[in-house]
Order: structure tokens, then sequence, then C-alpha cells
């Protein structure tokens, strides 16, 4: 089968059996970054465009080695060096960069919906890595077959998500995914950070974390934005690193064959102390290689032919 | 020269009159609504056939902005009156916050002098209760009301002192003028662009709960009590505003309430796909506020419909979600979305038009919105059942916000006539 | 004018094609007799069915262990905007270093050759074999680049209008070579 669609703006727009293509692909193109000669020619003289409004490292690295391990054309443009400086609408920005016809362009964007408003404007297939709190569709699949390559499968799992639910583009991306493909989902933290309404999203909301992690298969901790206790979202780091945070101790309340991720960089000492992160269950690396496999995977499934 | 519309539906709630009648109007003025009118020589009168139509008072949209002073380029008084008259409305409102504010008398003048000499429908400027609406001090009201003002409101903002609102009230009574209450609690909506509900965790857009504006509504509600003043509150959209109002209104309290279109239209669920035309201030709620607002309408407790047309270019509107304007625009499409609530049985005609004649009008004290001889001749004519497709490019509006865009509808304008002239069909 | 129904006829059945994968095995020892390095390595799917099959010869003709690799060469391939729907992507999975060895890459049918050519740019990508030798089960002529094969099972003369289907027990439920002809 095929994924018959020009775009991937979000999960909420893939059905689990596109989701399963997804992970099967990038299962074959996971082999092709464990070779010596670490490339395939199937994007040859395609071009892809890194277009990042908000900064980030490993996201635009993970799809710049990509792109490059395809044999594509990569192209960074980072905020700071586009016109966007210059007070050029996103939709204009999109044009300029039609104008020089580029087969896909991925996206990272601090607004929901910029990646919608290229998708609209442009003829190139376009790549949300990220729009605000809205979805960062990479991430939650790159979670999926990281989780599916440790526990064989989602379906039937149980996965706890921590951490500031309602800004986060991780959390929705992942929920959507694990609810499209039959996991049961729970989510902790502060109140203040676990919108009401989150349970008709089909998710448990149990706020102490200790009760959140037993009987777990999946942790999944979410960066904490420090600047977010400013906001009287939190009271404090300290506070918030006891409540919430994975420690050794609070690890006790959960099973011996648990595995944590995170979609990083990790504030160490806040979401897991230093001793969990080193842990041999934190699969945080493994969640990096594979990302590279799924966005290989997701471009040439998008504009490999 | 008289003029004589035949054989139309006559509606004026303000009467209780619902019959087929003539309407004679000569001078500007009306001089007979009787059956079957009888003119000694025919050929003297323009006749206007209004078979199949509904005759009702000329429209009052008591809540609109003009742009103009300062935004031109969105709407002008000008363009704004012609969307106007092409929805049926022979009287608007427009609210003071322009650029500069309306909050003197030589701003107020201005605005007055553009309408006389370029609008084709009746415009009455609302002043503003604090000077640049920064809630701070209060407005020299006396002086704007001798320079035309009808009303006083904040609107865009609320005057969120507490103690400056009181006092913005009681000096408004001392001028015997209607206050027209916006009402947002700012530390609540902060930084929300729509509605905080299920449709906003899903897009992942910082939410507006609806205690934002039930906050507001239930201290002014308080601040009415407390003088003695009406208040009016403006664009209504949750259940829990309606729940207030309809309990203090038992309790003998003086105020009054209006509400929009779109919150007996739309649910938030307007804004999935990231829609900037459904961004507006208060956000659409959720389908159980329209319900309530719908239920609100049919008991009495929301006494106006009014449009709330806030024009944006595309310069505010192709923007990211985050960064679009609040608004849209509704002049065009008032009448014929609350005549599906007639449809939809929950309001009769009358009651409908109840809503956007005389109510208005008597909130406002204008002498308008009643189709009795020696009333000014502002009457609207308009074929309830006839089918259309909303369709943006034929807005006479200089603006094209708005999410109704392909929405099929049914009432048509046929004719609107200020002050005895036909000012709807435009004269190409 | 009436629409001509497309027929099919079996070229090749059970027997004949194990006769002739027997025929190529031996040919195949004849030639390597004593060799140690070489490997077989299928073109999935169908190739990879053939290497195994002929793997499995040798083993009980000769009493060696020839390893077997698959090879997907989807990622290769400078046709994909021309095929009808995006195929699957399955491993590939050479689980040894190909440098020095002779590998025997397997196929069902050769035709315009671009296939293998994929194939022998991914080889080459995966390492630096000391030689490769091509084998088919069915050659069907109609090449647009110079490759031909060393061990050929049968060839088949078809037009471009015909199309050559194999079926494999393993994969198809049934061995046959079939001449479908008349599209």
């Amino acid at each position: 089968m095929e994924l018959r669609h020009k775009n991937l703006l979000g999960i909420e727009d893939l059905s689990p059996e596109e989701i399963s293509l997804i992970l099967e692909t990038a299962s074959s193109m996971k082999e092709v970054s464990s070779r010596d000669i670490k490339k395939v020619p199937t994007l040859r003289g395609k071009t892809v465009i890194n277009l990042f409004f908000e900064p980030s490292t490993r996201t635009r690295t993970s799809f710049e080695i990509a792109g490059k391990r395809l044999s594509a054309d990569v192209i960074n443009i980072s905020s700071s060096s586009s016109s966007v400086v210059k007070g050029e609408t996103l939709e204009d920005t999109g044009k300029n960069l039609q104008a020089m016809n580029p087969d896909l362009i991925v996206v990272r964007h601090p607004s929901p919906g910029a990646p919608h408003i290229l998708a609209r404007t442009l003829n190139a297939s376009i790549i949300n890595a990220g729009d605000g709190a809205h979805e960062h569709p990479t991430q939650a699949l790159l979670d999926a077959y990281t989780i599916q390559e440790k526990k064989g499968k989602l379906q039937g799992l149980t996965v706890t998500i921590v951490g500031d639910i309602t800004h986060s583009r991780v959390a929705r991306s992942n929920i959507f995914l694990l609810k499209k493909m039959g996991a049961i989902v729970r989510v902790s933290g502060p109140r203040t950070m676990v919108p009401p309404f989150i349970e008709s999203l089909g998710v448990t909301y149990v706020p102490e974390l200790r009760e959140a992690i037993r009987d777990t298969d999946v942790i999944m901790m979410l960066r904490i934005q420090l600047e977010r206790q400013n906001q009287s979202f939190f009271p404090s780091i300290r506070e918030y690193a006891r409540c919430f945070g994975l420690s050794l101790p609070m690890l006790e309340h959960a099973r011996k064959d648990v595995v944590i991720m995170h979609p990083g960089p990790v504030n160490r000492g806040v979401e897991l102390s230093p001793e969990v992160l080193n842990a041999p269950y934190t699969i945080i690396l493994d969640q990096v290689a594979n990302g590279v496999a799924v966005r290989m995977a997701l471009m040439y499934l998008l504009i490999g032919r | 020269m008289k003029l004589l519309i035949r054989n139309g539906r006559v509606i004026d709630p303000a009467t209780g009159i619902d019959a087929v009648c003539d309407v004679l109007i000569e001078g500007g003025t009306i001089r007979a609504v009787e059956p079957e009118i009888r003119l000694p020589d025919m050929s003297k009168a323009r006749l206007v056939d209004a078979t199949g139509c509904i005759v009702t008072p000329g429209l009052i949209d008591m809540h609109t902005h003009l742009r103009e002073p300062g935004h031109e380029y969105k709407e002008t008084i000008a363009s704004g009156s012609r969307a106007a008259a092409a929805g049926g409305f022979t009287s608007i409102v427009c609210m003071a916050n322009t650029q500069p504010v309306n909050d003197s008398a030589a701003v107020t003048r201005f605005i007055c002098e553009r309408a006389r000499t370029t609008a084709c429908v009746n415009v009455y400027p609302v002043g503003a209760i604090t000077v640049g609406l920064r809630g701070e001090t209060l407005t020299e009201m006396g002086d704007m009301k001798e320079a035309g003002i009808v009303a006083v409101s904040d609107d865009g903002v609320t005057v969120a002192d507490a103690g400056v609102m009181r006092r913005g009230i009681e000096y408004a009574r001392t001028f015997d003028l209607p206050v027209i209450c916006h009402c947002e609690d700012r530390t609540l909506s902060r930084n929300g662009v729509m509605h905080e509900g299920l449709t906003s965790v899903r897009l992942g857009l910082r939410g507006i709960p609806a205690a934002a504006e039930e906050i507001m509504v239930a201290r002014d509600i308080l601040l009415a009590g407390l003088t003695g003043h009406p208040v009016h509150i403006a664009h209504v959209s949750t259940a829990g505003s309606v729940h207030l109002i309809r309990d203090a209104k038992a309790r003998g309290i003086p105020v009054t309430a209006e509400t929009a279109p779109h919150y007996f239209t739309l649910t938030d669920e307007a804004v999935l796909g990231f829609n900037t035309d459904a961004k507006v201030n208060p956000p659409l709620r959720t389908a159980a506020d329209v319900t309530a607002v719908r239920e609100g309408l049919r008991d009495g407790t929301l006494d106006v419909i009014a449009s709330d047309h806030a024009p944006h270019s595309s310069l505010e509107k192709d923007l990211e979600f985050d960064n679009a304007a609040f608004g849209m625009i509704g002049l065009e499409t008032t009448l014929a979305l609350t005549l599906a609530l007639v449809r939809e049985n929950v309001l009769t005609m009358a009651q409908a038009l109840e809503k956007l004649t005389v109510n208005p009008a008597r909130i406002l004290r204008l002498p308008k919105g009643v189709l009795t001889p020696g009333a000014a001749a502002d009457i609207t004519i308009f074929d309830p059942q006839q089918p259309w497709t909303v369709d943006r490019n034929r807005f006479f509006s200089k603006s094209k916000n708005s999410p109704l865009h392909g929405l099929q509808v049914a009432g048509t304008v046929r004719h609107t006539l200020v002050a005895g002239t036909v000012v709807f069909p435009f004269a190409t | 004018m009436g629409k001509v129904m497309a027929t099919r006829k079996v070229i090749m059945d059970r027997d004949d094609i194990d006769r002739t994968l027997n025929r190529i095995a031996h040919e195949l020892w004849e030639r390597n007799r004593g060799a140690e390095q070489f490997v077989f390595i299928g073109i999935r799917r169908r190739g990879v069915t053939i290497a195994h099959r002929l793997s499995k010869k040798l083993r009980e003709f000769e009493r060696v262990s020839i390893p077997v690799g698959a090879l997907d060469i989807t990622l290769y391939r400078d046709d994909l905007s021309e095929i009808a729907s995006q195929p699957v992507l399955k491993k590939t999975e050479i689980p040894w270093p190909l440098n020095g060895k002779k590998v025997y890459l397997c196929d069902d049918v050769v035709y315009t050759g671009r296939t293998v050519r994929a194939a022998l740019d991914s080889i080459h990508d995966l390492g630096r074999p000391e030689a490769i030798r091509l084998i088919v089960l069915i050659d069907r002529g109609h090449r647009e680049l110079p490759i031909e094969p060393n061990y050929t099972g049968k060839y088949i003369a078809t037009t471009k209008q015909e199309l050559i289907e194999v079926m494999l027990e393993e994969d198809d439920g049934i061995d046959q070579v079939v001449l479908v002809q008349g599209l």
C-alpha cells in the first residue's frame, strides 16, 4: 500500500494502516544506517528544505542526515537568517521558496497551523517538524518505532506520559498515535499542565506519579520548560522534580521491565535523575537513532517516486 | 413623491401587527399602514411590490465596527453603510475602538459628519467609557453626547478595574447614556485564541475559558444593581452568561443583553483546520453554549441580535492562527442566520424581528424600529424563503473575513428604505 | 471489435522448474569446484526463493553449505515513477562482509536488465565482492542495458505486450511459469 498524502501535518491525519506502513518502511531504512556506505540513491536530485523558525539542533540534524542518506540535496534555513525577521509573512516566505521548486519542506514553527498554511500555498510536500503545541508527528512515529522495537507491539501496551501535557506537541501526537494503535494511555503531571478535557481524547489522568507508573510498560517523560515556573504553572523546580521527576526510589513503584523515554533534551535532575538517565532501561539514544530511520521512511514515502 | 409598498406581510413587533398590508410613504415619513391602500392618482406614486415578502421596520444593528477613522483599508463608514443596506439594516451603531478612539467630541463630530456625507443608512456612534480605552480616566461623556453619541462602551476591551467601571456607569447615568459592556477578564483570557475546550486541546491552541466572560458578566450585573443604571451586555456567548442574565432579570436588576449570529450558529469546531475567519472574541463556543444562547433568545433573556461586524483584511487574517486578528464581518448575513432560527422554530418571525428592531431601538432610546404612521420611513422588505449561498466575493463590505463562505442560507433583502428613499438595491 | 481475452499458457510446470534448477546447481558446482568463498544473493522476492533452493540442492548433492542473502533493490530503482503502485520496502539482509567473495546474484526473470543494474549498484554500496555472476530462471529478452546472465534456466521469446509470471510454492503456493498473452 501507499501513503496517499501529499503532506504529513499531523498524526490525526493518518490511519493505523498508514502508521504501520511508515514503521515497516523505517525498519528497512534502519539497515541503511548500519552500512559502511550510508547512502542509497533513492532521492537523488530531490531538493529538501529544512525551514526552522524555532531553534533545534537535534531534530534538524536528524532530518538533514535522513535526507542526505537518501541522496537528496538538503538545505537548512533558520528563521534568524530568513526574511521573516524583515516582516515577511509565512505565506510569502513559502511562495518565495516555491519559486525555487523544492520537493519537500520540513517546517518547524512556534504557531499551531503554520505548516497547514504552507501546505495550502505550496506544491511541495510538507512535513510538520513541530507547530507550537499542536503536533510533532515524526517524534510520535519514532517513539512508536522504538516502543515496538523494545516491546514487540503497540496494541494493548500501557504507556504513561508525564509532564506539561498542555503545552506539549510531543504529548499530543503520541496520544493520537498510541490511541490509534490500540495502546492504553495514562497522563500524569500537575493539574495546571494537564488540560481538563484531556480525558475526551481517551486517556486517563493519574495525578500521583507513583500510581501513574504502576504496572505500565513505557514511561514517556516530557521536557519541562523552566520558564513556566514564572507563569504560575508550578511553584518551583525542586517541587516539580520531587513530585513528577523519575528517580531510582520513584521507579521502585514501576515494573522491572519498564522502559523510559524522553524526546530530549533532558533537564538533568528534573525530569530524570542522572542515575535513571544512564540506566539501561532508558532508551533515549535508541529514540535518536530511530529518528533518522523514521524520517528517511517518511521522505521516501512522500517524495520517493 | 409618494411611495406605496403593496401586498407585503407587514410585521411590526412594536405594535403586534402581522398582516398583509400596504404601506404609504411620503416626505420620508410613514403615512398609512392599511390593507389595500387606494390612492386618488396611482400614477403619481412609486409602487414597490412586496408580494411574498415581509415588510418590517428598518432593521437596527446595534453593534458594528466601521474602522473609520484610522483603518479605512478594512472598512469605511461609507462601505460599512452599503454592507448594512444590503443586509437590510437602516440604522447601525458603530463602536468607539477606532484610531483615534472615539473618546472626545472632536472624533464623534468627525464620525457624524462622515456619516452625514457618505453613509446611505443612519449611523449612530458609541463613545468610549475611558480615554483611549485604557480603563483609567473617564471620557467627556456630556460633550460627546452633545456631539451625537447614543451610548458609551469600551467594546474591544473591558474596563478591568471595577472601581473605574462603577464610576463610568454612574457618570453615564448623569447623561442618561446607555452603557454597553464587553465582558472579558483579561487575566483569564490572556494569550487565548479560541474557546478552551476539547477542540483547543486537540489543536494545541491556547484557550479562553467561558469563565473569562462570565466573571465580568457577573461583575457588571452587580454594578448595575449598585448604580441603579441599566447595563447592556454585548456579544453573549456562553451558557453561564445566559444563566446569569436570566437570573439577574428575574431579580429585577436592570440589565439587557445581545448576542451575535455566530454564537447561535457556529461552534468552536469551525476553527478546525486553523480557519482564521473563525477566530473571534468572545470565541465560538460549544454546542451546549449554542443551545443555551438560542434558549436565551427564545425566552427573552437575550433582547437583541447584533452582528458585531468586525472587518479585517488579508493583512490581519492570512497569518498563523496565533497571530491573526479577532473578528468576523456579519452585516450581510445576520438576517439570513436569524431567519434560520425562525425556520427551526426557535423563534417566531415576530420574536426574531423584535430582536432587530424595537428592542435595540428601546435600549438606545432611538426613535426607530417601529412601523407606525408618523414614524420615519425606515423600512426593510425581504423574502424570507429565497435560498442563496454565502459568497465572500460578493460582499459589499470592503473586507471578506467571514467563516460562512459557501454556506447555504435563505432570506434575501429586496429593498431597504431610509427616510422613504430606496437605498438598496444600489442605483447603478 | 470485441475485446480479446488474455490467455495464460503454462510454459514450465513443477517438474520442469525442478529439473532446470538441478541443472543450474550442477553447472555451478562444476565451474566453481573448491571455491569456498561464494555466496548467493537473491533479489527480493522470488530471487531469494530461487537462491535458497539452489543452496539446498548444493547441500544435498555436494554436502556444502553456501549462505544466502536477500537484497531489496527498491531504493535503487530508476523507474519508481513508472510503476503503478509504490512497492513495499522490505529489508536487505546480507549479514556477512562482501569483500573478496564471489557473489551469485539470483532472480526469477531478466527482462530489461534494470533490476540487475539496481542490484549491482546496491551490492557495490555494501562492499566490494571479487566477482558477481548472474543466475536467472527465465530470460525473456528485450534488454535495455548490456547485461547478460551467466546461468539461464530457460530462454522464452516474448513480445513487450506479453507478461511472464513466475510462481513458486514458497511464495505463491504453486510451482509454475506462465506466459500471459493478449493483454
